[in-house]
């Protein structure tokens, strides 16, 4: 049970308001396969007693997906619910595990009253390994991480999700077209919410080729939307017994070294 | 009167080729001023300059493709330092006088000319690569869709007019030198020029008068070739020669995921929540939501498309092109500019240009639009920071805003987003519901 997650309105009304508000999106909230990310991220933020809380039923979508669809209303409509909720409970620091709803609340809010200060939970979980709070075990296994392009293009962040990875002494294998030059796996401006233009090919195939010839034995990402292209890709593959797609913080959630066992 | 003939015809050549290229100027300027006055870059002057430094003068991004990137800046320097040259050449016409440089750096002279035309050589050795990558190894993202025709002609007239140019230096120079070699009287002793030597051979067999009419006819090639070259380029592709710095200079450093603000709808919203009142809302009158023709983008958006060259590296990292969708990033920059283009035109036939034609539908389609996974590759890829995501947004938005008629699974999950606050159709009760749920 994750019973320990608890919502920063009850822990206001207790008395004791949360230094960092865990943000899970859409996707950690509903998708069956990212709700296991959420749980993940939570595993760790309730082994390391970090002082944390959510939003809980008050949550909403950060509006990327209506404003890269073209519905400019919509998105700041949502963004100014979210900014109010946000503002009412005084937070000042952000984590969370979506590229999208990370960019734009760290981006866009700003210019409608939102500012906070912003944290992927890859550069969330690198500060917690660089500051040695993690006891970490080692993983020999075949890695290969793939980019976001939320994160990486949009954000110039390559090497926190990759620090996460290396913390485990794996082997990363990079595709052909990593960082700057990686390819999108499909799903972003509002891609995921409707089917694909006519082409030859999709482009999570494309994207799930390259990384299957790596020759990793699981293909990490850091993106709810990213993950699941990822894995529809290697089912289409029929590569599911072969290769794991995995988020960075399920793996290093399934390889810490629990303080009780110390 | 008649030895002023030459310097005359020079003059009105002169005049009349600086008249051509202004007033085009004009109109170029004029249309990348139909666009919003809007301004998009919060740079310092600092990081403005830095970008013109190293992206326009330093081409740091052409250098992730190693080979094009040396052969295109030797291209670069040779056109640049040649350009000294032409100086002279302009002087010389203007004052009838001959190599007048000779006299001023006097015993230097031939190592500098030397140097040029060592450049001139590299120069032909990069176009004849470039010719050669174009159409004969048929490199990918030149033989795209929207490159066929005119696109393609242009690129390759380019080339040919650089190499035309500088075979026209080196035989000025061979017919000089022969000049010299038997003391004709107006061709001064220079001192051997480093590669144009080795063909005063093939010019052994002419006489005086011949070889006179050889470096003079070789001298007018080249200054009419390089005054149209100047007058071509601002009719073709290749504008990036002079737009890539102001280009540089206005792009934008912040993080390529923000996209651009709609402070009207801001205010619209505020108006409708009762927090501002119509008075303020008034001072900007709003044509449109988005941008359905090219003077609903900004001025930044129409010097982007002036800017770009088709290199196409773009289009070569576009997720949807590579997967075969219709959709390029280069042919959205390429339309944007002809409809630009056609825009002006109508405007300068005192015309109303919003009748027939809008840069959406009749130039770029939804379906191209609607592929766009904005994941920036483009942008990224862009050598001087040109941005058609930005384009595609922003048309994406007047769709949506101004017509309701974005794709059916979109509307969907507006919808979603309306009444559960999240795209996809769960209710807001669930939300939470993971925190009781089992690992």
């Amino acid at each position: 049970m994750n019973s320990k997650t608890i919502s920063i309105k009850e822990l206001i009304e207790s008395g004791n308001p949360p230094e960092i508000l865990f943000w899970i999106g859409c996707a950690g909230s509903y998708d069956e396969r990212y709700k296991k990310v959420t749980k993940s991220f939570v595993k760790i933020l309730n082994e390391l007693n970090i002082n944390y809380g959510v939003l809980g039923k008050e949550e909403g979508c950060t509006g990327d997906p209506a404003r890269r669809a073209g519905n400019e209303y919509l998105f700041q409509m949502q963004a100014i619910n979210n900014i109010n909720l946000l503002n009412t409970y005084n937070v000042k620091r952000i984590v969370t595990a979506c590229p999208h709803c990370f960019n734009t609340i760290k981006n866009e809010y700003p210019a409608l009253g939102g500012e906070y200060e912003v944290q992927h939970h890859s550069e969330f979980l690198e500060e917690l390994i660089n500051d040695g709070k993690i006891q970490i075990k080692k993983l020999k296994e075949k890695i290969t991480y793939h980019d976001s392009c939320y994160l990486g293009r949009a954000n110039n962040i390559y090497s926190a999700p990759r620090k996460v990875i290396d913390s485990l002494k794996s082997d990363l294998i990079e595709m052909k077209r990593n960082k700057q030059n990686g390819l999108c796996c499909g799903a972003g401006g509002a891609q995921m919410f409707k089917e694909a233009e006519d082409g030859k090919k999709s482009i999570n195939i494309e994207r799930i080729e390259e990384a299957i010839d790596t020759g990793a034995t699981t293909i990490a990402s850091a993106c709810p939307f990213c993950l699941t292209m990822m894995s529809d890709g290697i089912k289409e593959k029929n590569q599911e017994e072969n290769i794991r797609t995995k988020d960075i913080v399920e793996i290093l959630a399934e390889n810490i070294k629990s303080k009780k066992q110390n | 009167m008649i030895e002023y003939l030459e310097q005359t015809v020079f003059i009105t050549v002169f005049l009349f080729f600086g008249f051509l290229i202004y007033r085009r100027c004009k109109t170029i300027y004029r249309n990348i001023l139909l666009g919003k006055k809007e301004y998009n870059s919060f740079n310092s002057k600092n990081e403005k300059m830095k970008n013109v430094l190293l992206l326009a003068l330093g081409q740091k991004k052409m250098f992730k493709k190693i080979i094009p990137a040396i052969l295109h800046l030797l291209i670069y320097i040779g056109f640049i330092l040649i350009n000294i040259e032409v100086l002279e050449i302009i002087i010389d016409g203007v004052f009838g006088t001959h190599r007048v440089f000779a006299s001023i750096f006097n015993g230097s002279y031939h190592y500098i000319i030397s140097f040029f035309e060592f450049l001139a050589l590299l120069v032909i050795i990069s176009c004849v690569f470039f010719l050669t990558r174009r159409n004969i190894l048929k490199i990918d993202r030149f033989q795209k869709v929207e490159l066929f025709g005119w696109p393609n002609l242009d690129a390759n007239i380019i080339l040919i007019a650089e190499i035309i140019l500088m075979v026209a230096i080196l035989t000025m120079n061979a017919a000089d030198l022969s000049l010299q070699n038997i003391n004709s009287t107006n061709y001064t002793k220079t001192g051997l020029f480093m590669f144009s030597n080795y063909l005063t051979p093939l010019l052994s067999d002419y006489g005086e008068s011949k070889l006179i009419f050889i470096e003079r006819s070789a001298w007018w090639i080249h200054i009419i070739g390089i005054f149209s070259f100047a007058l071509y380029v601002t009719y073709s592709k290749h504008l990036h020669i002079f737009l890539a710095f102001p280009n540089t200079y206005y792009s934008n450093n912040d993080p390529l995921g923000k996209m651009k603000e709609m402070p009207e709808i801001t205010s619209e919203i505020n108006l409708m929540l009762g927090l501002s009142n119509s008075d303020e809302a008034k001072g900007s009158v709003i044509n449109r939501f988005g941008a359905k023709d090219i003077n609903d983008l900004s001025w930044k958006n129409l010097l982007d498309a002036y800017s770009c060259t088709e290199c196409g590296r773009c289009t070569e990292e576009c997720p949807a092109n590579l997967t075969g969708k219709i959709l390029s990033p280069r042919k959205i920059m390429m339309d944007t500019r002809d409809r630009a283009e056609e825009y002006g035109k109508i405007l300068d036939q005192n015309g109303n240009p919003e009748i027939k034609n809008f840069l959406l539908d009749s130039y770029i389609t939804r379906e191209e639009i609607n592929a766009c996974t904005s994941c920036n590759a483009c942008t990224e890829a862009c050598p001087i920071n040109i941005n058609p995501l930005e384009i595609i947004l922003e048309l994406r938005r007047y769709v949506a805003l101004e017509e309701s008629k974005a794709p059916n699974e979109w509307n969907m999950m507006f919808q979603n987003i309306e009444t559960n606050f999240s795209p996809w159709k769960f209710p807001i009760e669930d939300r939470f519901k993971w925190n009781k749920e089992n690992e």
